[in-house]
Order: structure tokens, then sequence, then C-alpha cells
């Protein structure tokens, strides 16, 4: 197989991994959601919590992302 | 492939020297990374000197954000670390503003963003890293080792978890510089595709226009929250340094 078509199959494979985060971003806003309707008094307190999970959920996709890139223009 | 490509999404990351300077065979050329990072810190000296100028009771605006940031910080190292971290309070303050400021001014468009480089966030990681370990010996001595062997774990288990820690604890910061760098590759990348499309679609453009508004607004939520979570996981690190045992 040609090199470059080799790269491109490789990159595409590459972003699959983004799959697992976007699990992952679900799991933590739907705990948060049934979470908030459980006790709303500690919806404040919980979105911070929040935005950590989220942030370290989406840094897996962005390690993905940077394998694709890393094979696309490395 | 790139090449060809007139719109090139990795063409606004290359760094370009300014004043070349060489010393002894080392470069140290001023280039627009440094340009962007002298930016930054003027752009943190601005706020405070401007805010903090006239010191009253009811705070104009300036004056409320430069103290809504410090609170900010200074509640989230309390929480995190207690008061022990007060020592730590102007390095973590300092990271926090320096890596908000580089990461709003990237989105200025025509601008470079220090952050997208893996070297700059590697150089930081790298430091806390370092310094978190040395703490954590210098605070605990030889007890701090006990990070690798969790409390309550059962002896057998100890050839499986020791090894898993010491990796996990070894991988903090390939993850914390690895995590900021992506998010900002990846975001302006995406965001000049984007802005792409818009122009090779002509007429039809307005549909990725549209979708690009709401990614711009994402990407200052992104920059202000990796930021954020840049620091507190510095804060946690601190934290598991200074308090080992729980």
């Amino acid at each position: 197989m040609e090199v470059e078509a080799a790269k491109l199959i490789g990159a595409g494979l590459a972003t699959i991994g983004v799959a697992g985060s976007g699990a992952g971003i679900g799991t933590v806003f739907g705990a948060y959601v049934s979470g908030i309707f459980r006790n709303p008094s500690a919806a404040p307190q919980a979105f911070g919590q929040v935005l950590l999970g989220f942030a370290l959920v989406e840094a897996i996709a962005l390690f993905a992302l940077v394998i694709a890139f890393l094979i696309l223009f490395g | 492939m790139a090449a060809d490509n007139p719109i090139d999404p990795i063409h606004q990351f290359e760094i370009s020297k300014i004043a070349p300077i060489q010393i002894g065979g080392v470069d140290i050329s001023f280039t627009n990374s440094s340009l962007f990072m002298v930016f930054a810190i003027s752009a943190v000296f601005l706020l405070f000197t401007l805010g903090l100028s006239k010191k009253s009771i009811i705070p104009n605006r300036m004056q409320m954000l430069s103290e809504m940031s410090y609170n900010f910080i200074a509640n989230m190292l309390r929480d995190q670390v207690g008061d022990q971290g007060r020592a730590y309070f102007p390095f973590i303050f300092s990271l926090f503003l320096f890596i908000f400021f580089c990461n709003f001014i990237g989105l200025i468009p025509y601008t470079f963003t220090v952050t997208s480089h893996l070297i700059v966030t590697f150089a930081f990681a790298a430091l806390i890293f370092l310094a978190v370990t040395i703490i954590g010996f210098v605070k605990n001595g030889l007890g701090y080792l006990r990070i690798f062997y969790p409390s309550g774990i059962p002896v057998y288990l100890a050839p499986l978890i020791v090894p898993i820690e010491i990796i996990s604890y070894l991988s903090k910061p390939i993850s914390l510089s690895v995590r900021l760098c992506a998010n900002m590759l990846a975001g302006h990348s995406i965001l000049k595709i984007f802005a792409g499309f818009t122009v090779m679609l002509g007429f039809l453009g307005f549909a990725p226009l549209v979708f690009l508004v709401v990614l711009y607004a994402l990407e200052t939520l992104i920059a202000a929250l990796q930021a954020y979570i840049f620091t507190i996981l510095t804060c946690i690190y601190l934290n598991d340094a200074l308090h080992p045992d729980h």
C-alpha cells in the first residue's frame, strides 16, 4: 500500500478513540443531571466537579486527535 | 498534502523569528511565541496596575475583576490544599493568569497561541512535577513513597498496585501538558478548518459560519476551563505532596 494512503487510513482509525470520550462526556453530564434532580440545592457545588470531569474526559479524545495529527502531518 | 491546500490549519502555529539572537551557538531568538508571552504578561500587569491603582471600598469594574480573580484562586487553593498551601499561592496565581491570558490572546484572529506548543506546556508541567516531588520528599522524607502504596490495599495486591501507581505518577506531567496543548491545538485548528469551509462554499458558507460562531463560544469556554483545569490539577498534585496519607 502507498504510504500516503496508509497514513490517511491510520489517521482515520486513530480518531476511533474519540468514541470513548463521547461515552465519557455523556456519563459525566448524565450523572450530573440525575444528581441535580435528586438534590437541586447541590447543583452549584456539583458543577465545578462536572467541569473538571468534563475537561479530563475531553482530554482523552484530544490525545487521540493528537495522534491523528501526528500521523497526518508528522 | 497540507502544502497544496491554500487553507492550511496548521500554519497559524508556525514559529517565526522576529529578532534572531545567537549566544554561543544557542538559538535564543525573540520569536512570535516570545512576543505573545510578553503580551500575556503585559495584560496581567495592566489588569492589576489599573485595577489596584486606586483602592476604593466600592470597587470599580477593573478592581472588581482583579479582586475576583484573586479570590477565585485563593478559594480554590484553600479548598484543595488547605492552609499549608498558602505559601504556594503566588506561583499558582501567576500560573493561572499566564495560561489564562495566553489562551485568551490566542483566540483573537491573526494572533499566536503560546500554549498550543507542547514545549511551553511541558516546561510548566515538568517544573510543577519536579517541584511537587521535591516538596513531597522535603516535607515527608521517605514517607512520601507511601503515595505509591495507598492504605487499605491487601499486601498480595502490592506487586500489581505499586507499578500502576508509579506509572500513573510518572505520567502526570505528560497528561497535564498534552491536555492543555492538545485542547488549544485542536480547538484552533477546528476554528480554522470551519473558517476555510465558509470561504470555500461561497454563498452557502453561512451554514458553517453559524456553526463557527457557536464553536467560538465553546472555544472561549475551553480557554478559561483549561487554565482552570491546569491550575486545579497543580493544586491536587501539591495536596498529594503535602498530605500523602489521604
